[in-house]
């Protein structure tokens, strides 16, 4: 071992794409033997930051040493050479494969017979690594057999066998029971204690401040703070992680609320989602905060008819509806624009048109027949009004950028003309112009008396967008919080603190 | 640009084709009777592609349509002679039964309500089972192809007094070209200017977004299904009629064929692109293709070949082009 203290030292690192620059000059730095935590909103930079570390992206400007050696990573595959190891949220494990053929797939030991493996020897090594680390697994089991916080060891002991040094995590518990979330935090530390350095990146407070020795927030692509995690409270990484002025980027509305419109009374789901009741009234812009996995696109599935509901009613404009599809809910007034918008939201291939008029035949008099000239004519309109760039509305939904397919999806819902919209992540990956735009017409329906639900991940955009506030935590709501009487650190704090 | 283009090359091989028998076999290819034969022979693949594009468009594929035919031209046939009143013993024997106008009528709508129904299972086991096309209907192929066979212990079905959709004639032009044309009308009406249509496409383009947006994914597709097995019934019962009798053979190696001409004419094996006038482009090709060839006495052996080898050279065209566009 050398006698550099860090085991990492990012230095000066600058990234931009296109016009957007997603690190500026950003100094990270980990000490040898310690849990480092990486806090910061999506899209401040972390992810960015890290595929720097793992060779995906090359730094446009500064360094990045291990062990006090400048290293230069082109590839993924040098980045782990050099000892450093990422523990993604999706794993990557052949489901049919045992734990050690999992472990030592593509360098396998050979035996003394031509092609065939040693597979003594691979079990005993991976038997023996599990023995270190103490880690209670089975090298011979089926991955298949094995619990999603097992299977997170095994890549563990994929990046071990290959001496990893450096252990990236990124958001290791966002789809782990609590038990095994305890369990992990017991690998962590046993990682910690061998000499391996931890970098741990999440969102839920209690576990960073618990595991963590250092910590490091990132704001806009910037570090904002870097300390001892013992000298920072919780209040003080979620002011700096939050820590932003709403400029007048949202554009002012001033809306009476009407009479109730929506209304959800204990909605559960199989999907993780339990006791979720909420109103939305005329006019009224309610926003859905939450991490990722606190079931808020669970919640938006289940009114929307994509997951039926086990328990609980939905009452729409004074009535009790069964909604067993979105059929049905768009049928009754009820729209809903996904978050993902390339596996659930757009046609790619199809024209923009023919995407916009998708679920709304029936209100446009085209049951059977369609009327090719007016569905032209409309979609021109709306076009128009949502600022969509295209040659044409009959050219394919694949020759639009991001944002303006997020558009046309928009006049999508805009041409159904429903009493209650719900947007998932409506602005997530679309720029700033089209964001703005997208706001303004929020604005415009909630004048118009519609019903709005907007979940979102960006807590300026909730509190620039919404009248009230709701906060899930682990599938149901933890906060309902009039905008106005409200801060992003209390959000913020109450979607990420366990109770 | 690039969606006149891509009907533009099933179109310029289709002139190709036609260009190169032409001129190399002047004397036998260009001919009223030669020709006629090949548009008979190629409205049977017509109205059978007409119902596989809609499945092609849906992402999904129908390999069961060419044994479908087989069982569907066996079951209309022995209804002729069951409701003409002939006798277990009388129709095993194979020998002349008189049908009447009644019967036959019946026979085909027995063919066609046949085809709709199998048609309409597979659909069912596909979407309510969640099962894949490919399997589902490879699986049917077989169970249809041993159903014709079973049904008279692997000899056809004779009837002779069934001619209306061979030589049957309505104001000089042939009944079965009169339902060729009102097959492909209706079909290419509903796929360009219906609801039914654009919910093909957007099944095929993404089913996921279909279902998002309203669409009953289940309820078209089963249609799809049966739609496509009521259109092979339709064919079973002219090829029963130009054979005088139900081959349990019959449509051997047909879907092929039908597969191949839908693909030609453009529409993509992945789903949410094409066009019943590719489809009928890609059919004529075929039949072109074909005929040529015999004429040219090169035998059936070396057709397979060379239809398999078309086949492949489309799809690798449209992966092309698609890979240009994105």
């Amino acid at each position: 071992m050398s006698d550099v203290a860090y085991a990492l030292s990012m230095e000066h690192i600058s990234k931009s794409f296109g016009p957007v620059q997603a690190l500026k000059d950003v100094t990270f730095s980990a000490r040898r033997g310690t849990v480092h935590a990486l806090c910061g909103e999506n899209g401040a930079g972390k992810s960015t930051l890290m595929k720097v570390l793992s060779g995906v992206y090359k730094e446009d400007a500064g360094r990045i040493l291990v062990d006090g050696v400048v290293q230069e990573f082109a590839a993924p595959g040098q980045a782990i050479e050099a000892g450093i190891s990422m523990l993604y949220q999706e794993l990557d494990l052949a489901e049919d494969m045992t734990v050690y053929e999992n472990v030592f797939l593509g360098r396998e030991i050979m035996s003394s017979i031509p092609f065939k493996t040693d597979v003594q020897a691979m079990i005993d090594r991976t038997r023996a690594l599990c023995v270190h680390y103490n880690f209670a697994i089975d090298p011979e089991a089926l991955i298949r057999d094995l619990t999603l916080g097992q299977c997170q060891i095994v890549e563990l002991l994929k990046a071990l066998m290959r001496s990893a040094t450096i252990i990236v995590m990124d958001e290791p518990t966002s789809s782990l029971s609590e038990g095994e979330a305890e369990n992990l935090f017991k690998v962590v530390r046993a990682l910690r204690q061998r000499g391996l350095t931890i970098i741990y990146i999440s969102h839920r407070m209690e576990e960073v401040m618990a595991l963590s020795d250092d910590l490091s927030i990132l704001r806009d692509g910037e570090v904002v703070h870097s300390d001892r995690t013992s000298q920072m409270s919780v209040d003080d990484v979620v002011r700096h992680m939050v820590g932003r002025e709403l400029k007048d980027f949202y554009p002012a509305r001033n809306v009476a609320l009407g009479a109730v419109c929506f209304e959800a009374d204990g909605l559960a789901s199989d999907e993780g989602i339990h006791d979720v009741s909420f109103t939305v009234h005329k006019g009224e812009v309610v926003g859905m905060a939450g991490l990722v996995g606190a079931g808020r696109t669970e919640t938006a599935r289940a009114i929307f008819g994509v997951q039926p509901l086990t328990q609980g009613s939905i009452r729409f404009k004074g009535e009790t509806l069964r909604i067993k599809r979105p059929e049905q809910a768009i049928g009754r007034g009820i729209a809903l624009l996904t978050e993902d918008r390339k596996r659930t939201g757009i046609c790619t291939n199809l024209p923009c048109s023919w995407n916009m008029t998708l679920p709304n035949y029936e209100r446009l008099g085209m049951k059977r027949l369609l009327n090719l000239s007016r569905e032209r004519s409309l979609c021109e309109a709306l076009g128009k009004r949502v600022r969509v760039k295209w040659s044409e509305p009959d050219a394919p939904a694949s020759s639009l950028s991001g944002g303006n397919q997020q558009k046309v999806l928009i006049a999508r819902w805009l041409m159904a003309d429903t009493e209650f919209i719900i947007f998932d992540e409506p602005t997530r990956g679309i720029d700033v112009g089209a964001k703005k735009e997208i706001y303004t017409i929020i604005n415009e329906l909630a004048a118009a008396g519609k019903a709005q639900l907007l979940i979102s991940s960006e807590l300026p955009e909730l509190f620039g967008v919404c009248d009230r506030i709701l906060v899930m935590r682990r599938g149901t709501l933890v906060g309902d919080f009039i905008t106005k009487e409200t801060t992003p650190e209390q959000v913020m704090h109450i979607a990420a603190v366990e109770a | 640009m690039n969606k006149f283009a891509k009907q533009l090359l099933p179109f310029c091989s289709l002139i190709f084709i036609f260009s190169l028998w032409t001129f190399l076999v002047p004397n036998e290819f260009l001919t009223v009777t030669n020709l006629t034969n090949v548009f008979s022979r190629s409205s049977v693949n017509l109205i059978m592609a007409a119902g596989m594009t809609f499945v092609i468009i849906t992402a999904g594929i129908d390999l069961s349509v060419g044994t479908m035919m087989g069982m569907c031209g066996m079951t209309g046939a022995l209804a002729m002679l069951r409701f003409s009143g002939a006798g277990t013993d009388q129709i095993s024997g194979g020998g002349s039964i008189e049908l009447t106008t009644a019967a036959m009528t019946g026979g085909v709508l027995v063919s066609v309500l046949t085809g709709a129904f199998v048609g309409g299972i597979n659909g069912a086991l596909i979407t309510r089972l969640k099962l894949a096309p490919f399997i589902v209907t490879l699986g049917a192929m077989s169970i249809f192809r041993g159903s014709s066979l079973l049904m008279n212990n692997g000899k056809p079905f004779a009837v002779s007094d069934f001619t209306l959709l061979d030589t049957g004639r309505v104001a000089g032009v042939p009944v079965s070209v009169i339902l060729l044309v009102l097959v492909l009308a209706v079909t290419g009406f509903v796929l360009k200017y219906t609801r039914f249509g654009r919910y093909t496409y957007a099944i095929g383009s993404n089913v996921d977004t279909a279902f998002h947006a309203g669409v009953n994914v289940n309820r078209v597709l089963v249609s799809i299904y049966a739609l496509t097995g009521a259109l092979v019934g339709l064919a079973a019962m002219i090829t029963t009629s130009r054979a005088s009798s139900a081959q349990p053979t019959a449509g051997l190696a047909l879907e092929l064929d039908i597969i191949a001409a839908v693909i030609i004419g453009g529409c993509s094996p992945g789903g949410g692109r094409g066009s019943m006038v590719g489809t009928i482009i890609g059919t004529l090709l075929i039949g072109f293709l074909r005929n040529g060839l015999t004429l040219c006495g090169i035998s059936t052996n070396w057709q397979l070949v060379a239809i398999g080898l078309i086949i492949i050279l489309a799809v690798t065209a449209d992966q092309i082009a698609t890979r240009r566009a994105a």
